[in-house]
């Protein structure tokens, strides 16, 4: 294989791999936004909290990487119901500003409760083996834990992609996302729909946050730090369209990859570039509602 | 709340001394206490704490009075303004802390008008002492470490060629041009340069390492600030399989905190570095130092290169204070009186250059190992005694003004 075709095959890969994490991570936060229109800060933080939930299970209690990433999944969205039917729901008709208020209040606390129980050092994970080699494509090796975030990533889509395209529950978030009133009208109970989305956007914020401890590290800080990467994919994917979400989040990820690996000068300014360019055309995102 | 403490204390050893005279020297400590960076701060604000507290009668009847502030992300924005306000409104005499070189850079004006003693305990950029004569370092220069490991990596570790890699800001070209020179005049041959993005966030470093990968270099240096970013480097290279492809990780002590060691993992092991600190170093201030750390913080907590330097840096101030007897409101003479100190510290000998304010220190060329008891250390594989910084030596760039 040629040399060029061999770079952008790993490009493609690696990027393919980061714009997993980012559409895991994000897709929640844009399914929330679009169907209450309300701004949640604090989402990095529930993707902190999986992380940690990960670190403690599978270093303190010995479960394994991967049942510790579903766990956690599960506890941080189950968690997530406190928050949104305590705090959340008191602000739904609240202003944009006072809603970002309460969400960052969250994320700064959370912070600050990682921190206390935690400490500020950076957390890794034990990896199982398999996860810690590489794999071989014929003309080049790429890391198996890479190769499992893109295989991952491919089941995540599917079962959303069904459970949005092709259930009932999914055709009444749909519905509820292009016309609330109106969903409300027919008799769609909008509340209890968007707990249950809130649950699942953040669990997966909390796999995305556990699955992140390998790529990116894992400390408080967290909460707030990628925070900015989310909100991106969600603007450049269109608030509420999981294709525009996945379309974001690859367009981002490879754009990335490929501007660090080719031009690394440049560095970190094509995600901000690309966004801006995207954001020009279509100021909504790929499939946001103008 | 801490601050109350201190004042306890200090009203404590008020009453202990009894004497009338007795000063109080009030010092501003400015280190990052939140954000990504925030276990930088806690390193060397617990070696402050400690030599503090076990030191504390060596002023008598003197006392000092500890003022901390967040120094904030390493931009120095924050940095200025609350050290502005530490000299203004606590009316501080001496400044001390600064873990990022911002903070360092855009304080250098605000000391030198006030003429208020900044003694560093940690920012690196070389040229950061010409910049006041109010400025005093007791940590380092990036020269300290990146020169002689451009002449030790040629000759001793057999990298013919090098890539460089660094977190894009002062320290980082600093740290790289360092080694560079030193490289080059060896004789070797520097295949790639690659910014790896502002300090702030951790990037994902697989493009960046993928990149050096495909360009088979004998070794590839990289600076990055010593905290979650050095947990991300050596994840990175143990997953793309760099050492395994024949390119060997080497760089300043900021890629093997002694705190972040453990939790490295295999990846680290084989890993040159050149330093000035490392917790296996074997001398008898070190062994000292590490026991009253243990004894104060638990036995899971560990010094780093940053604490050693803290703990220097407050023996510095306290010894200037002593020679003073409490009468600091004269900046000139605090500074003065730190030119030529010299003491044996966890680092070995460390002296400040009175020509330049820097400090002279030895370095060690170290090498990562897992150690008889199951935990990762560090070998001392050579040291090179009473180095200085080579930035100011050779007068290269910014250094020579």
């Amino acid at each position: 294989m040629p040399h060029f075709a061999i770079i952008a095959v790993s490009i493609l890969f690696d990027g393919l791999a980061y714009a997993m994490f980012l559409f895991i991570t994000s897709v929640g936060l844009s399914v929330t936004m679009g169907l209450m229109g309300f701004v949640n800060l604090a989402h990095g933080a529930f993707a902190m909290a999986g992380g940690y939930v990960v670190v403690t299970l599978t270093r303190n209690l010995g479960v394994g990487f991967v049942p510790s990433l579903a766990i956690a999944a599960v506890v941080v969205g189950a968690v997530s119901i406190v928050f949104e039917r305590g705090l959340y729901r008191r602000l739904y008709k609240s202003t944009d500003l006072e809603q970002v208020l309460l969400t960052i209040g969250l994320a700064f606390m959370a912070i600050a409760t990682a921190t206390y129980f935690y400490g500020p050092i950076p957390k890794s994970v034990p990896l199982p083996e398999w996860l810690q080699g590489d794999v071989n494509l014929g003309f080049r090796y790429f890391p198996s834990y890479r190769a499992f975030l893109i295989v991952l990533g491919a089941v995540l889509i599917t079962v959303l992609w069904y459970g949005f395209e092709r259930t009932n529950i999914g055709a009444k978030i749909r519905a509820a996302v292009d016309n609330r009133r109106m969903a409300e009208s027919v008799g769609i109970n909008v509340d209890r729909l968007f707990t249950l989305t809130f649950a699942v956007g953040s669990g997966l914020a909390a796999l995305g946050g556990g699955l992140a401890i390998q790529l990116l590290g894992l400390s408080p800080s967290f909460a707030v730090l990628y925070l900015v990467l989310f909100l991106i994919v969600v603007a450049v994917g269109g608030l509420g369209s999981l294709k525009g979400t996945l379309l974001a989040a690859l367009v981002l990820g490879v754009f990335d990859t490929a501007g660090k690996y080719l031009l690394a000068d440049a560095g970190g300014f094509f995600v901000y570039a690309v966004t801006v360019a995207v954001l020009l055309i279509k100021p909504a995102g790929f499939y946001g509602r103008e | 709340m801490r601050i109350i403490g201190w004042l306890g204390l200090a009203a404590l050893a008020f009453t202990v001394g009894g004497t009338a005279q007795a000063e109080t020297v009030k010092v501003g400590v400015v280190l990052p206490f939140s954000g990504a960076n925030a276990d930088l701060g806690h390193q060397i604000d617990k070696a402050f704490d400690l030599y503090v507290k076990l030191h504390a009668k060596d002023i008598a009847p003197n006392t000092v009075e500890i003022i901390k502030r967040d120094e904030g992300p390493p931009t120095g924005a924050v940095a200025k303004t609350v050290a502005t306000e530490l000299i203004t409104n606590d009316k501080v005499q001496i400044l001390t802390g600064f873990v990022f070189s911002p903070s360092a850079i855009a304080l250098a004006p605000v000391v030198t008008q006030a003429k208020v003693p900044m003694v560093i305990a940690n920012a690196g950029t070389a040229w950061i002492t010409n910049l006041s004569p109010y400025i005093a370092r007791l940590s380092f220069s990036m020269w300290h470490h990146g020169y002689p490991m451009g002449a030790y990596a040629f000759k001793s570790i057999g990298c013919k060629t090098a890539a460089l890699a660094y977190t894009d800001f002062p320290p980082g070209k600093d740290s790289t041009e360092a080694f560079k020179t030193g490289f080059e005049k060896a004789g070797g041959k520097v295949t790639e340069s690659i910014p790896m993005g502002s300090p702030v966030q951790v990037p994902d470093f697989t493009p960046f390492f993928q990149k050096i990968k495909d360009a088979k270099p004998d070794c590839m240096y990289v600076f990055i600030p010593s905290g979650a970013h050095a947990a991300g480097v050596m994840k990175t290279y143990g997953e793309l399989g760099m050492r395994k492809a024949g390119v060997k990780l080497i760089g300043p002590m900021d890629l093997i905190p002694d705190n972040k060691l453990q939790d490295m993992g295999d990846a680290a092991i084989g890993t040159v570095v050149m330093g000035n600190y490392a917790v296996d170093l074997n001398n008898a201030e070190n062994k000292a130092f590490n026991a009253e750390w243990h004894k104060a913080y638990g036995k899971d907590s560990y010094p780093d290169f940053m604490s050693a330097a803290g703990w220097d840096t407050m023996h510095a101030i306290f010894d200037a204070i002593k020679k003073l007897n409490g009468k600091v409101d004269d900046g000139a003479k605090v500074i003065d009186a730190m030119k030529g100190w010299t003491a044996n510290g966890p680092r070995g000998k460390v002296t400040i250059d009175a020509a330049t304010r820097d400090i002279v220190q030895d370095e060690n060329a170290m090498e990562v190992i897992r150690k008889p008891d199951g935990k990762l250390g560090v070998k001392v594989l050579g040291t090179t005694k009473a180095v200085k910084d080579e930035c100011k030596e050779l007068k290269v760039g910014r250094c020579g003004s």
